[in-house]
């Protein structure tokens, strides 16, 4: 036997099966290692990098995806699994285009409006999970946007921006010139026992 | 004047990449190209000896490359990892070896480094390694730690690595003058900063040129470097170390080198071939640093006004198995705990303990919410003891607005004395009672015991240290096309520091916001740094990129000047354009003051043809590049403090128990911030929002549970009670309100202050209050839960807790005279005086 493998390709003692899926509407085929999580069959193998892997153990909600468009955590899913269905990731949900200009989702417009994200780790997760939220209930209460998010862990913006955009994006589908929110604090006073 | 971005929520540039999936974390390195995986062997056991490791069964699994032990180290990477921030009164200091050496101090600590073609081969082979312990019996906590029974280190058989006596003023005068002591104990759990992404590193190794790339998820990419290229014998200048985008610090990633940090590129030098190493979930939990675990015993002394005249602190810190990271916890414990406040003596004493567990080092607010735990505590009892409103004994003690700078007497973190620069506490409480509606909760009590349950109000303040030095720098370089590239050190883990750094520039040099591109982290960019950490980015960098961008600026406007043949004092740059002040249309653009900066032989582009040699020269007895002058466009400056710019907040909470369940639940949050001058009021709220969930993670939730033998036993976020949204008060169900004062520093160029680590500091102390409120006995161990507090209920019921009154503002001075003259001759009984 040799030991001169290539990654992700045929590493002998690792069972390997045909995968056949649908990736941000690009089909796929690819040959996986059977134990492959889809987080890594999408992030290693596929280099879509936006899925983000925060536990690998189903609760932090970071590694979300889409499939066939409801959320599922792709850490906990094997890629062999998955043959045959559409998955959508970040990537999938608007992107940067050629021309500098980018063309987002409304759930991605708001986390910009919103400041609804800091280091941007549970980011997708929270994207996916909101944009399939909001196709089953297109104009959510605060409460319900609150519903909405509450299996993702986020550990920056102790969620307020991230509500907040839940129900900015909802106001984006129906009037996507809908105008910018204001942002800081709700009290301010200023230079009162200035040094 | 163009338009102004300094003060303004300007979207983040960062939000772009991020909400895309284009972001490029740690483990995005390399995506889909052959990267080697290193996976680590860690102990088991919290305190053990090694008597042998074999590595035969591993090497047999298909795709290992390598696998390294202690043994394979030789030089200075087989010395234990450096004491990062030594001390005179840290005399046992301990660090590991990048690989367990002959004993292991903690579950978790790093015995062996495989490398294989992926992580899941490397996971295969490190699950086949067998290592011969023998174990010890384990300190697993601080009680065992002081009965000093059980050693963490066989060296160290008190296990005390630091001991610290700091007073100012005269303790025995100060209570002498007390009319009422008080003596109590208070204790804080530990956490964890737990960011989403845990630590990785990337290494590659170039052959050819005998340099060394790594990629670190670090907050002190510069300071990497220089251990890297110290422990693996590299010359400085071929190491690079870049800082990706970052999932999260808060404090963890501060901490360096990391084993992996050295072992990393230590495999990609001797393999050839990029390694990689992402740390998973458990690993952060058990190898990475945790934080908060101290125990504190307060004597205080005050007077019938509630005016501290003496404080007396002994505290024990757990350090955990090492003490990278020196003593600065504890440090800013004894040093921060004195608040807003100006107790007539104060006297700390702390010992910094070994326990056999995860190594301590900063995690957001280092020592603060313990310290702040322990002065707001003792001002609720001071208010208790005295029947009187716990605002209005704080009040009491406060020092005023005309008393800055303010010294306090101390050494702070960055061994300078502790001065607070500027502040206005009076004014801070007032606009948070305003915002709680302090004096008139009557209505929302008899509203919740309508409802069956118990409300209580609480409040904490706290005063934080923030932008300490030594430095940091920023360069400024001007192109030819008009846009502008800045450059710091130090590092980003989501503060917005490319959007923040970007608006003070803007403002500096008068140019469009959109033209500026920010870098921080990256060695190449920028050599000289300390780091992110203590709120100190927009004090430290911000100030260093203003004046980078002012020596750019000058540059531009004598250029333009000489070009212009006019005086530099009567231009200005409005929109990148530098430009006759009255006399707009006699100007020339930015980037053509770039390319005329830079006398040129060659035109490398059309622009270019301008600054060659045969375009015209106006004085030919000058050379083309002034004496001390230097070609280009460019600004570089550092911004040093003589000492740290000093925040401060309130935070106010209303919380109900439920009487049945004990289920402890935050009505309302109210915050009152002030950070000086805001650059962008949507980032500052931002990162108080976050600290605040944070705050309440500590308060309510999270808690490293280790067993007797050091196993910590809720490693996961199954187990380790990260809140989601549904435990946080949410600011769009009305649940939270953050209001802003501001009292600008006069320390920095641009007035500010730090805001990092605000949101999390008081959170505790004021959940205590809260819950005290409600319940009536005293809380003075966080965090606590439902199952805590019905405990803590059944001991209050069998009488061994005292009855916790609650006493309303006093309507005038007199009846306060009263109450205090009565409490003074009914507590004179039950305290020391």
């Amino acid at each position: 036997m040799t030991t001169s493998v290539t990654p992700g390709t045929a590493v002998p003692g690792e069972t390997r099966r045909v995968v056949e899926l649908t990736v941000n509407g690009v089909h796929r085929s690819a040959e996986v290692d059977v134990r492959r999580t889809l987080a890594d069959f999408l992030r290693h193998d596929l280099a879509l990098t936006g899925t983000h892997v925060g536990c690998e153990h189903g609760v932090c909600g970071a590694c979300t995806v889409l499939l066939d468009g409801l959320p599922v955590r792709s850490c906990l899913l094997f890629a062999a699994t998955v043959s045959g269905h559409s998955i959508t990731t970040i990537e999938g949900l608007g992107q940067l285009q050629p021309d500098g200009t980018t063309k987002v989702s409304p759930v991605q417009q708001a986390f910009r409006d919103c400041h609804a994200l800091q280091c941007g780790f549970c980011t997708p997760g929270m994207l996916t999970t909101i944009t399939a939220g909001l196709a089953e209930n297109p104009h959510p209460t605060a409460q319900q946007a609150v519903d909405m998010i509450s299996g993702n862990l986020c550990r920056c913006t102790g969620y307020q921006n991230i509500v907040e955009a839940v129900l900015r994006a909802a106001e984006l589908m129906e009037n996507p010139d809908a105008p910018l929110p204001d942002e800081g604090f709700t009290a301010d006073e200023h230079a009162k026992g200035d040094a | 004047m163009g338009q102004r971005y300094f003060g303004e929520p300007i979207r983040r540039t960062e939000d772009i990449r991020l909400t895309t999936g284009q972001g490029h974390y740690l483990d995005d390195i390399g995506a889909g190209q052959p990267v080697l995986e290193a996976a680590f062997l860690r102990s088991p056991h919290a305190n053990a000896r090694i008597r042998s490791i074999d590595i035969a069964d591993a090497l047999d699994v298909e795709g290992v490359r390598a696998i390294y032990l202690y043994e394979d180290l030789a030089g200075p990477v087989a010395e234990p990892l450096p004491v990062l921030i030594p001390h005179p009164a840290l005399t046992a200091p301990r660090t590991p070896y990048a690989l367990a050496k002959d004993r292991v101090h903690h579950v978790g600590q790093a015995v062996a480094m495989v490398v294989a073609e992926n992580r899941y081969l490397a996971e295969d082979a490190a699950e086949r390694i067998v290592v011969d312990y023998e174990v010890l019996p384990a300190v697993a906590s601080l009680d065992m730690a002081r009965a000093a029974e059980r050693h963490a280190h066989d060296d160290v058989p008190d296990n005390i690595s630091a001991h610290l006596l700091q007073t100012v003023g005269d303790l025995d005068a100060g209570f002498a003058k007390a009319t009422h002591t008080l003596e109590f104990d208070l204790h804080v759990e530990r956490s964890a900063s737990t960011p989403l992404e845990g630590k990785g590193v990337y290494a590659k190794w170039d052959a050819d040129d005998s340099s060394l790339r790594v990629y670190s998820s670090t907050q002190a990419s510069t300071s990497v470097r220089a251990a890297i290229a110290a422990k693996l014998e590299i010359p400085l200048l071929k190491v690079e170390v870049i800082a990706p985008d970052v999932g999260g610090g808060f404090g963890v990633k501060i901490a360096h080198p990391w084993p992996e940090e050295i072992m990393v590129p230590f495999a990609a030098i001797r393999l050839g071939q990029p390694v990689k190493w992402a740390e998973d979930r458990r690993e952060h939990f058990i190898s990475a640093s945790h934080e908060r675990g101290q125990d504190h015993h307060v004597r205080v002394g005050f007077d019938d006004n509630g005016v501290v005249t003496a404080l007396d602190v002994l505290f024990y810190h757990d350090n955990g198995a090492f003490t990278p990271y020196g003593i600065i916890n504890p440090i800013i414990t004894s040093t921060q705990l004195l608040g807003p406040y100006k107790p007539g003596a104060y006297r700390v004493d702390f010992y910094s303990m070994y326990t056999n567990t995860v190594q301590v080092t900063p995690y957001r607010g280092a020592g603060r919410p313990q310290g702040v735990f322990v002065m707001e505590r003792t001002m609720d009892k001071i208010a208790q003891a005295l029947g009187r409103d716990r605002a209005e004994v704080r009040a009491a003690n406060f020092i005023q607005p005309d008393e800055f700078p303010y010294d306090q007497g101390l050494i702070f973190q960055d061994g300078r004395p502790l001065i607070y620069d500027s502040g206005n506490y009076p004014h801070q409480l007032t606009m948070l009672k305003d915002m709680i509606g302090w004096d008139s909760m009557g209505e929302r009590r008899a509203d919740a015991a309508s409802r069956g349950k118990l409300l209580g109000v609480g409040m904490a303040c706290y005063v934080e240290g923030t932008g300490v030095g030594p430095y940091e720098g920023a360069h400024v370089h001007i192109q030819t096309d008009g846009t502008v590239d800045v450059a710091t050190g130090l590092t980003s883990q989501g503060q917005g520091h490319q959007t923040m750094l970007a608006q003070i520039t803007a403002d500096e040099l008068g140019v469009p916001f959109e033209k500026i591109r920010v870098v921080t982290g990256d060695t190449r960019r920028f050599g000289y740094a300390v780091g992110t950490f203590a709120s100190r980015t927009a004090v430290m960098s911000g100030s260093a990129v203003a004046l980078a961008a002012r020596a750019a600026k000058a540059k531009a406007l004598r250029v333009a000047a000489n070009a212009l043949e006019c005086n530099e004092n009567d231009l200005e740059i409005v929109d990148g354009v530098v430009q006759m002040k009255g006399a707009p249309d006699t100007k020339i653009d930015l980037g053509t003051v770039a390319v005329l900066s830079n006398p040129l032989r060659y035109a490398f582009d059309k622009a270019a043809q301008a600054a060659t040699q045969f375009q015209g020269v106006d004085d030919f007895d000058k050379p083309p590049v002034a004496e001390d002058d230097e070609p280009g466009l460019e600004g570089k400056d550092y911004y040093s403090p003589p000492r740290s710019t000093f925040a401060s907040g309130m935070h106010a909470a209303v919380v109900e128990i439920d009487p049945e369940t004990f289920d402890i639940h935050i009505d309302k949050y109210y915050v009152v911030h002030d950070c000086g001058r805001l650059v962008n009021p949507m980032i500052v709220a931002g990162q108080v929002h976050g600290g605040v969930a944070q705050g309440i993670g500590g308060a309510l939730y999270e808690k490293m549970e280790y067993d007797e033998d050091g196993q910590l036993q809720n490693a996961s976020f199954m187990d380790f009670l990260m809140p989601y949204v549904t435990e946080i008060p949410q600011k769009e169900l009305g649940q939270l309100e953050l209001g802003h004062q501001e009292t600008p520093s006069p320390l920095n160029p641009i007035g500010v202050k730090g805001a990092g680590e605000a949101g999390v500091i008081p959170v505790s102390a004021l959940i205590a209050s809260a819950i005290e409120d409600a319940v009536g006995f005293p809380v003075d161990s966080m965090p606590i839960s439902p199952n805590d507090l019905y405990r803590l209920h059944e001991r209050f019921a069998a009488g061994e807790l005292p009855h916790v009154e609650r006493y309303a503002a006093s309507p005038s001075a007199a009846t306060r005279a009263r109450r205090g003259a009565a409490t003074r001759t009914k507590k004179s009984a039950d305290t020391s005086s």
